[in-house]
C-alpha cells in the first residue's frame, strides 16, 4: 500500500495547489535558463550567419561586435586575393533608433554586399535583396511587415522579406540592407554637418568605411593560416570564428551571462528552501499520523518513503507544468527563451536532488517522532 | 499481584522499575511493579494523574525502555535488564495491538485501509489484507462503513474500525489508551463488550488504561497504580460473553 500516493488523493486540491505553485517556481528558473540560452545564441547567431572562417577587423580591436572596428571599403579587395580564400564580403553593423507605427524601434542594421558573404542565410517569409538600394530584409520580431516601409537616416526602406531569430546580443531585431546604403547610414554626415566640415576645411568625410571583412576559406586550407597571414601586413585584426564566438560569449555577454547565471542559482536555491519548508510543514501536520504508524510497527523505510515519494512527486509535476507552463508562453518573451532539452533533463536531475535533500528536514522530524506521541498521557 | 507468577500468563512483567531523570531530579515512574495477564483476560490499569499508568503501557508495548526488571510477552522474554531483542516495531507489528482515545485512524485511509495497513506492513497480499480487512469489519458490525473514510465515521465507529486494526494481525496482546473516554455511556458499553468478545474469541489479554467509571464493572481485574507501585488487584465478576 502506497500510503504517499493515499495522502495525496485524500488532500489532492491542496497538493495540487502546493505543486503549482512550485511550477511557477521551477517555470521561472527554467526560463531564466532560457533566456540565457537565447542570450548567448542570439550574439552568436549574428556571428554564425555569414558563415564566416575569418573576420578582418581594425588593427587593435576585436570587433565587430565587442569593439568598434573601422578599416577601408577596398580592404575585401585584398582579402579576396589571399591564397586559400574561397569568398569575402565587407559587411557593417550598427545599432538604429527609428520610429514604427508611432512607437520607438530599436534596431541592429547589417549592410552587406549582394552575392558576397554577409547576407542573411535563408529569408522565411518573401525575398532576399534584388535592388541594389532601399530594400531591406528584417527580423520578425522587428514587428515589421512585408511591404512595410521604414525610414532609415535620410533614406526609406522596403520590407521584402522576413527572418526569424536574427537577433543582436543586446536584443535589437537583426534587418539587413545594402552595404551602400548602410555606409551612408553609418558615415555620411548630416548635410548642415557636412557644410560645416567644409567650412572649416575638414577633409571630406569617406563612406567607404566598413566595419570587418568577412571571408570564408577553401576546405583545403586551414583559416588560421589565412589569418596569420592576414597578421602580418600589421595594419588588420584578424579573428578566427572560433575566436570571434569565443569573444562574444566570453566578453561581450559575459556579464549578462553571470548575472543570469547567478539568479539561476539563487532561484534554486529559493526552491530548495521552498520545498523543504513545504515538506516540513507536510510532516508537521502529519506527526500523530507517523507516531501512529511508528507504533503500530511501521518501519521507518515506510515512514521516510511517505515523505520523500511525496517530496519527489511534488517535484516532478512541479518541474512538469513548470515546463509546461513556460513552453506556452516562451514565444511572448521580449527575448528569445531557447529551452534545450538538456537543459530540462539537468533542472530535472537538479530538482529530484532538491527534493531528496529537502526532505532530509522532514524525514529527520519523522524519525525523532516518539511513538509514544500516540498515546494519550 | 497474584497473578506474577503464571507461567502462563500472555503478558508478565517481574519488578519492572522505571525512573527519570537523576539525583533531585529524579522521578520514579514505576516502582517494582510485578504484573501477569492471562489470554482471555480484560484488565484495567486505574490511577491519578502522573501515577504512571501510561509509562507502564509504554514499557508493556516496548516503547520505553524501564530502568531495571524484567518483560516477557506472549512467552517471549523481551526485556531482561536490557532489551533481548532490536527490532522492537516488528515485535509490536507481531504481537500487539493498539486501541486509542480517539481511534488514531490514518486520515487518508478508508475503514478497509486503514486495518489492512498493518496486515501491509507485516507483508500480507493486499488481496490476503484486504479480504481480512472485510471480516473483522463484518466481526465488529461496521462493514457497512468500510469505504468510508475517519472524517466521515461517528465515534463509534471510528473507534470498532481501530479495535479492527487492533486485531488485524492477530495479536494475543492487546493495551488500549482511555478506549471509551470519547464515547457516550451507550457506546462505550458496546465498545467494551466488544473488546471482552475479542478477549475471549482471539484469547487476547486486553489492557486498558482508562478514568472511565462507568466501565469499571467490565474488567476482569481492576490494578490500581499510586505514585509507580502497583497497589491493589481487585477480582471482579464480570458477565462473561
Amino acid at each position: 500500500m502506497n500510503l504517499a500516493y493515499r495522502d495525496i488523493r485524500h488532500n489532492l486540491g491542496r497538493f495540487l495547489l502546493t505543486c503549482f505553485g512550485l511550477s511557477l517556481l521551477l517555470g521561472v528558473v527554467l526560463s531564466m535558463i532560457g533566456i540565457y540560452r537565447g542570450l548567448v545564441e542570439d550574439a552568436l547567431t549574428l556571428a554564425r550567419t555569414p558563415a564566416a572562417d575569418i573576420w578582418v577587423v581594425e588593427s587593435g580591436s576585436r570587433g565587430p561586435f565587442a569593439e568598434s572596428s573601422r578599416i577601408p571599403g577596398d580592404t575585401r579587395e585584398a582579402i579576396v586575393r589571399l591564397h586559400g580564400v574561397t569568398a569575402a564580403g565587407a559587411v557593417t553593423y550598427q545599432s538604429v533608433e527609428t520610429h514604427y507605427g508611432g512607437a520607438k524601434l530599436r534596431l541592429y542594421v547589417v549592410g552587406y554586399e549582394l552575392g558576397r558573404p554577409g547576407g542573411p542565410d535563408h529569408v522565411t517569409i518573401g525575398r532576399p535583396i534584388a535592388r541594389s538600394h532601399y530594400e531591406m530584409v528584417a527580423d520578425r520580431r522587428s514587428g515589421l511587415s512585408l511591404g512595410d516601409r521604414i525610414r532609415l537616416g535620410r533614406n526609406t526602406f522596403t520590407v521584402v522579406g522576413l527572418t526569424d531569430n536574427q537577433v543582436a546580443s543586446g536584443g535589437d531585431p537583426v534587418v539587413y540592407i545594402m552595404l551602400a546604403d548602410s555606409q551612408t547610414l553609418q558615415f555620411e554626415l548630416a548635410p548642415p554637418a557636412a557644410r560645416r566640415q567644409l567650412a572649416r576645411g575638414a577633409p571630406v568625410t569617406d563612406t567607404d568605411t566598413i566595419n570587418a571583412v568577412i571571408a570564408q576559406v577553401s576546405t583545403n586550407v586551414r583559416p588560421s593560416t589565412v589569418a596569420e597571414a592576414t597578421r602580418r601586413w600589421k595594419h588588420l585584426a584578424v579573428m578566427t570564428q572560433d575566436e570571434q564566438e569565443f569573444v562574444l560569449t566570453r566578453s561581450v555577454v559575459a556579464r549578462a551571462r553571470k548575472q543570469i547565471g547567478l539568479f539561476t542559482a539563487l532561484l534554486l536555491v529559493v526552491s530548495a528552501v521552498i520545498i523543504a519548508l513545504i515538506i516540513y510543514t507536510m510532516t508537521m501536520d502529519k506527526l500523530r499520523e507517523i507516531a501512529t504508524l511508528k507504533l503500530i510497527g511501521a518501519p521507518d523505510r515506510t515512514v521516510i518513503g511517505l515523505i520523500l515519494q511525496q517530496s519527489l512527486a511534488m517535484g516532478a509535476i512541479g518541474f512538469g507544468v513548470g515546463a509546461l507552463l513556460i513552453n506556452g508562453v516562451k514565444d511572448y518573451f521580449p527575448r528569445r527563451v531557447i529551452l534545450q532539452p538538456e537543459d530540462g533533463l539537468v533542472l530535472a536531475v537538479a530538482v529530484i536532488i532538491v527534493c531528496i535533500l529537502s526532505s532530509g528536514l522532514g524525514v529527520r522530524l519523522a524519525l525523532k517522532v516518539d511513538p509514544a506521541a500516540a498515546l494519550g498521557g | 499481584m497474584a497473578r506474577a507468577t503464571d507461567a502462563e500468563a500472555l503478558v508478565r512483567l517481574r519488578t519492572v522499575s522505571k525512573h527519570f531523570g537523576e539525583g533531585e531530579a529524579r522521578v520514579d515512574a514505576l516502582r517494582d511493579v510485578s504484573l501477569a495477564v492471562d489470554a482471555g483476560q480484560v484488565v484495567g490499569l486505574l490511577g491519578p494523574s502522573g501515577s504512571g499508568k501510561t509509562t507502564l503501557l509504554n514499557v508493556i508495548a516496548c516503547i520505553t525502555a524501564p530502568s531495571s526488571g524484567w518483560l516477557c510477552l506472549d512467552g517471549e522474554v523481551v526485556y531482561d535488564n536490557r532489551w533481548l531483542r532490536t527490532d522492537l516495531r516488528r515485535l509490536r507489528l507481531e504481537k500487539i495491538g493498539f486501541i486509542f482515545q480517539f481511534h488514531n485512524l490514518l486520515p487518508f485511509l478508508n475503514s478497509t485501509d486503514n486495518v489492512s495497513v498493518v496486515l501491509d506492513l507485516a507483508g500480507v497480499g493486499a488481496a490476503a489484507a484486504k479480504q481480512r480487512a472485510i471480516e473483522l469489519l463484518q466481526y465488529l458490525e461496521v462493514d457497512h462503513r468500510k469505504d468510508a473514510f475517519p472524517a466521515s465515521l461517528s465515534g463509534g465507529e471510528a473507534q470498532r474500525v481501530a479495535i479492527a486494526r487492533a486485531l488485524a494481525n492477530r495479536p494475543r496482546i492487546i493495551l488500549a489508551d482511555e478506549p471509551t473516554a470519547a464515547l457516550d455511556s451507550h457506546r462505550a458499553g458496546i465498545v467494551m463488550d466488544l473488546l471482552r468478545k475479542v478477549a475471549v474469541d482471539q484469547q487476547a489479554a486486553i489492557i486498558a488504561v482508562t478514568h472511565d467509571e462507568k466501565i469499571f464493572d467490565r474488567f476482569d481485574h481492576i490494578y490500581h497504580l499510586r505514585d509507580g507501585r502497583l497497589e491493589s488487584a481487585v477480582e471482579q465478576a464480570v458477565v462473561k460473553i
